[in-house]
């Protein structure tokens, strides 16, 4: 259990916890960089320019937002179609924000410019990354911080060979791109299961996802599904 | 090249990723003025896992029988051998190999 709230020890953010959060990245190249190379791919299919691709894999820096953004990129651009493609990509990395707030009894404790670096490229990546390490007792806000950056450097420059030979890549689906971050997500869940707290709110949060998706279209289903299993964690947890 | 050839798509860039930080930061900012009553805290500490499992039950419905076989096997060789590279490479592996025989 965590100690009372008066006095909330700070959190570090090392370099050595940066060099961490790199290295408990590889595991997730292979998938970053076929993701990457998808949206390369389909940015060139579009008629982006190379540099173009590059702008948007580094300033958005959300993949799965991107690739559905991509398959609604219009031909002229109105401000309809602008407001149109904004609206998509909140939607689809609304998720962000459940991360952000899950993340900030812990990051809040840290010093604020390594914070708000993580922050801005806060992905499920290295969302999955600090939340398993911080969760195993870890405190280094670097291994969060370094994570992020790490990733954010790869997958601009992945982006390059999939615009390049986006021809390769015509059916994202046969190279499981569609099962990257699911399957990433699988993986680093494993460990994080803690019976007392989670017996409830995974069926919760997987029951109220299904329902979800199967009556609302996008990606609507993960706030619901995260909501629900998160609110029925608080509500009956253990008073003890 | 005309301008209007790249302020479209440039324009469209730069909105689409003031939206992701503001949805990156929100959610941070929102608890840093909210007070950690014990229920918040239960509940923050339950939302990681709960996102994970939202996220991948109904992708792996989407993505039909081969996406739980990669679940499965992915979750599977994680379990077994705890090596985070070799559970992906697994995962994605046999979602390669069973659409590539043909399981939908």
């Amino acid at each position: 259990m965590h100690a009372p709230d008066s006095a909330p020890r700070p959190v570090p953010c090392t370099l050595a916890g940066m060099v961490e959060g790199a290295r408990l990245s590889v595991p997730m190249l292979p998938g970053v960089l076929v993701f990457a190379a998808a949206v390369g791919a389909a940015s060139a299919e579009k008629g982006l320019t190379l540099g173009q691709a590059v702008l948007m894999s580094f300033a958005v820096y959300a993949g799965a937002s991107q690739l559905l953004a991509l398959q609604l990129w219009p031909e002229i651009f109105s401000l309809s179609a602008i407001v149109a493609l904004v609206v998509v990509t909140t939607a689809v990395n609304l998720r962000f924000l459940l991360m952000g707030a899950a993340l900030q009894p812990w990051l809040s404790r840290g010093p604020a410019g390594p914070v708000h670096l993580g922050l801005a490229g806060l992905t499920d990546a290295n969302f999955v990354i600090g939340s398993r390490y911080h969760s195993g007792g870890g405190q280094d806000a670097g291994v969060f911080v370094g994570a992020g950056v790490f990733m954010w450097i790869i997958w601009t420059l992945a982006t390059i060979p999939g615009h390049a030979l986006g021809h390769l890549l015509t059916d994202p689906k046969r190279f499981a791109i569609d099962m990257v971050m699911p399957l990433t997500f699988t993986v680093m869940s494993v460990g994080l299961f803690r019976m007392r707290r989670d017996r409830l709110a995974w069926p919760v949060a997987g029951a109220v996802a299904v329902i979800t998706a199967q009556l609302v279209e996008g990606f609507w289903f993960i706030i619901a599904g995260a909501l629900a299993g998160s609110l029925a964690a608080g509500m009956f947890r253990d008073r003890s | 090249m005309t301008a209007a050839d790249w302020t479209g798509p440039v324009a469209a860039i730069l909105a689409m990723a003031a939206a992701t930080y503001m949805v990156r930061f929100a959610g941070y900012w929102i608890m840093s003025r909210v007070p950690l009553t014990p229920f918040l805290r239960a509940a923050l500490e339950a939302l990681p896992g709960a996102i994970i499992v939202a996220t991948v039950v109904p992708l792996a419905m989407r993505g039909g029988l081969s996406a739980w076989i990669g679940v499965a096997v992915a979750a599977a060789t994680m379990l077994a051998v705890r090596k985070d590279i070799a559970a992906m490479a697994a995962g994605m592996g046999a979602v390669m190999a069973a659409r590539a025989i043909g399981l939908p």
